[in-house]
């Protein structure tokens, strides 16, 4: 219908946070890891394991959905669509001198700090799940296939799943939590566009870098945003509206492998 | 220096903590995995003395503490009272009888303690059991000649195992009707349970209602989905487990 959207670029009166590979790669990732939660703490919870039963139904679903993890991340990253993950990634990895500084304020969203598209709470529980996740899986894979490695290491395996387990329920449960606590964030990751409004008062460096406006004295030239939803993302691209010129960063973000 | 005088680009500037982290997380998931059997023991050994008070059980839900995970391959657990429990015990034997709870707990009673161990990896240690020795069973309905092994049915329907005779007949074979210093719960297969001290918890089967003799090896449930039917502790299924220690009378 419309070109696709590319991240980090004015439509209108907002900013697409999302494009269309990295909200789909999120909710087909979100679901795969809800099962494997979901699964996983049914066979190690006792109480739920009584509850439930169907061991063998449990444990194959557990199994698929770990199996099947790695390959959306893979068809975005060696497809043609990785473009904005891969420059989130970038993003989420590095932290800025603002960003060691917003651990330390207890004010964060309104004091002189200029967060970027991410904040530092968003990198630090992105970097963990990104570790988490290749951990789980790999003794995942030693767990399932348990009689092709030695006993210590199946034991080990397990020790690390286990703990694994906990780490990860409590990544994703901050995660669900914070993101509802902020329903345009929520919206953004449907939708894949956030009001520049919004943009400007908690992600003001993001903001100004999209927007083009280096320094935050200028009165705000934010457009009024309609209410989240009455919009829909293919509507909220149409050519008359115009998809906003690349920033002076994007070519820096294209030499990214 | 002030914050908006910086000029740093996010995604291009700045300390590349991610890479690091994420290295970081594969290499401690991969020393986990190494040395996470020690390590394991050890919380183990640490948490018993608080999960043998602990009210909540809260305690047990710690990674690595030394508990028991319940399987149940039907749709629910199976629950049955001590009064509506019997054991039917037939075959090539020569008095076929129906034994409620009550004939059970009238023999003579056996008691062990004995690590469970499961093939999975997990053990929970020290686990004392209280039953009657599956050899006064067998010799109270009378073994026919001919007979060489025993099929073990399970009252959630699907649960079945096997034992050679000479299995069956060990000292540390036992109809369990206590655990854990009490009742078998559900979960962990009561009323009556076999517990097979020297076997992987496979073979301990739950939810116990029915010995047939035969003169053949019949695999158990989950003898057909690829674990071994003769199931030695540190013996079978790929394994090299310490065999549990056996203690009491």
């Amino acid at each position: 219908m419309t070109a696709p959207a590319r991240v980090d670029t004015l439509v209108g009166d907002r900013l697409v946070r999302f494009d269309r590979a990295e909200r789909w790669l999120h909710w087909i990732n979100a679901t795969l890891v809800l099962v494997l939660i979901a699964t996983g703490s049914i066979m190690y919870i006792g109480a739920l394991s009584g509850l439930v039963g169907r061991r063998l139904l449990v444990r194959d679903l557990h199994v698929w959905s770990g199996l099947l993890l790695p390959i959306p991340f893979l068809a975005v990253v060696l497809g043609r669509w990785g473009r904005g993950f891969r420059s989130d990634c970038a993003r989420l990895g590095r932290f800025l001198t603002d960003d060691w500084r917003w651990f330390r304020r207890r004010e964060r969203r309104f004091g002189d700090l200029r967060v970027g598209k991410f904040n530092a709470g968003q990198k630090v529980n992105a970097i963990l799940v990104a570790g988490a996740l290749p951990v789980m899986f790999g003794t995942g894979l030693v767990l399932h296939w348990a009689r092709s490695f030695p006993e210590g290491i199946r034991t080990g395996a397990t020790f690390v799943h286990d703990w694994g387990y906990v780490a990860l329920g409590l990544l994703v449960a901050g995660h669900i939590v914070k993101a509802m606590a902020d329903p345009v964030a929520l919206h953004a990751m449907r939708t894949g566009l956030a009001p520049a409004r919004w943009a400007k008062a908690t992600h003001p460096r993001w903001h100004d870098e999209v927007v083009g406006e280096p320094t935050a004295d200028e009165p705000d030239e934010a457009v009024d945003h309609a209410e989240p939803g009455d919009h829909d993302h293919e509507g909220a691209l149409d050519p008359a509206g115009g998809v906003a010129s690349p920033t002076p960063y994007d070519g820096a973000r294209s030499d990214q492998p | 220096m002030g914050a908006r005088a910086d000029r740093e680009v996010e995604g291009r500037d700045g300390t590349p903590v991610g890479r690091r982290a994420v290295l970081g997380l594969l290499g401690l998931g991969t020393a986990g995995v190494l040395v996470g059997a020690r390590v394991q023991d050890k919380v183990a050994e640490g948490l018993a003395p608080i999960s043998a008070i602990d009210p909540t059980g809260l305690s047990d839900l710690v990674p690595g503490a030394g508990r028991f995970r319940i399987y149940t391959v039907t749709g629910d657990l199976p629950e049955m009272a001590r009064s509506a429990w019997r054991l039917r015990l037939g075959g090539l034997v020569d008095r076929p009888d129906t034994l409620t709870f009550a004939d059970l707990t009238e023999m003579e009673p056996v008691g062990l303690t004995a690590d469970f161990q499961c093939v999975t990896g997990w053990r929970v240690a020290d686990v004392p059991w209280k039953g009657v020795r599956l050899s006064d069973l067998l010799d109270r309905a009378g073994v026919q000649p001919g007979a060489t092994h025993l099929r073990l049915t399970s009252f959630d329907g699907v649960y079945t195992e096997s034992l050679t005779m000479e299995q069956a007949r060990r000292p540390d074979v036992i109809v369990a009707y206590e655990m854990l210093g009490g009742a078998i719960t559900k979960a962990h297969g009561g009323p009556v349970r076999l517990y097979v001290a020297p076997m992987y918890g496979y073979k301990s089967l739950k939810w116990l209602d029915g010995i047939e003799v035969t003169d053949h090896l019949e695999p158990g449930y989950w003898e057909h989905l690829g674990y071994d039917v003769d199931a030695w502790v540190g013996r079978s299924n790929g394994r090299d487990d310490e065999p549990p220690e056996v203690s009491g009378s």
